[in-house]
């Protein structure tokens, strides 16, 4: 199973940095265990929340991409309302989003390499119309 | 040359001086064949030309594709604050110009960003 998940959940604004660290650890000891991987962890540092979450208006975001299954997603988020100082928190799918754009992207490129001809041609011809 | 631009003053004053819907509108209640026949909508783009009445309004363009922005990502909050009204609503495509597909991606993307207190549901982020 190689699909990538995000993981983006709201601590509470009082949680301390190890505590942090210690969340994120279980976490990670969790998807590794279920045979997942975790790519990338980032911390997002305190935002104002844009509407009041259990009485609270600020909160610490973190971030979490894993790749792995839809049981391990399961898992995670199961932990995760578990969790007391968790106050809020969403599962992205992204490698298909990924997929997408890499395959823009793909196209933009091949595209920019074939044509650099045709602009001299159109610069002499709006060069006689104004003559 | 100097036609197209008698012409182009004539509208912007016609534009200005008399709503377009106001014209129309009261005879329509009465006609048997209602419901055929209208008159063009003046709020098309390009409808005023059939019309008679010339005004011109600048074609919205969307700023995805111009820009080519493919990624609509919920976390991108400054990119999504844009789409959102004061009070916390998605604009609507005929108002904001951006493209269909872009649009449904955008709506999911707020969405989203809603759900994770990044966008409020209603109001004012207080």
């Amino acid at each position: 199973m190689n699909r990538s998940y995000e993981l983006m959940f709201i601590v509470r604004p009082d949680m301390v940095e190890e505590e942090q660290d210690k969340l994120i650890s279980t976490l990670e000891t969790a998807v590794t265990s279920s045979g997942g991987k975790v790519k990338s962890v980032e911390k997002m540092g305190k935002r104002r929340l844009a509407y009041m979450v259990r009485r609270f208006h600020d909160g610490i975001y973190l971030l979490l991409t894993v790749e792995g299954g839809g049981g391990l997603i399961h898992e995670l988020e199961r932990r995760l309302r578990v969790t007391e100082p968790v106050i809020k928190f969403i599962t992205v799918r992204i490698d298909e989003e990924q997929k997408r754009l890499d395959k823009i992207k793909a196209i933009r490129d091949a595209r920019r390499k074939t044509p650099p001809a045709p602009p001299a041609e159109a610069g002499g011809e709006t060069a006689a119309v104004t003559a | 040359m100097a036609e197209e631009i008698r012409v182009a003053a004539a509208g912007e004053g016609s534009s200005g001086g008399e709503r377009p819907s106001g014209g129309d509108r009261p005879s329509g209640p009465d006609r048997s064949d209602r419901g055929e026949r209208r008159p063009p909508r003046p709020g098309g783009p390009g409808g005023g030309r059939e019309g008679g009445r010339k005004y011109f309004r600048r074609k919205k363009v969307c700023k995805f594709c111009v820009e080519k922005i493919e990624a609509i990502n919920y976390k991108d909050v400054r990119l999504l604050a844009q789409f959102v009204a004061e009070s916390g609503k998605i604009v609507p495509r005929r108002l904001t110009g951006v493209c269909t597909p872009h649009q449904r991606r955008l709506s999911s993307a707020i969405k989203q960003a809603r759900n994770i207190a990044l966008l409020p549901f209603a109001g004012r982020a207080s």
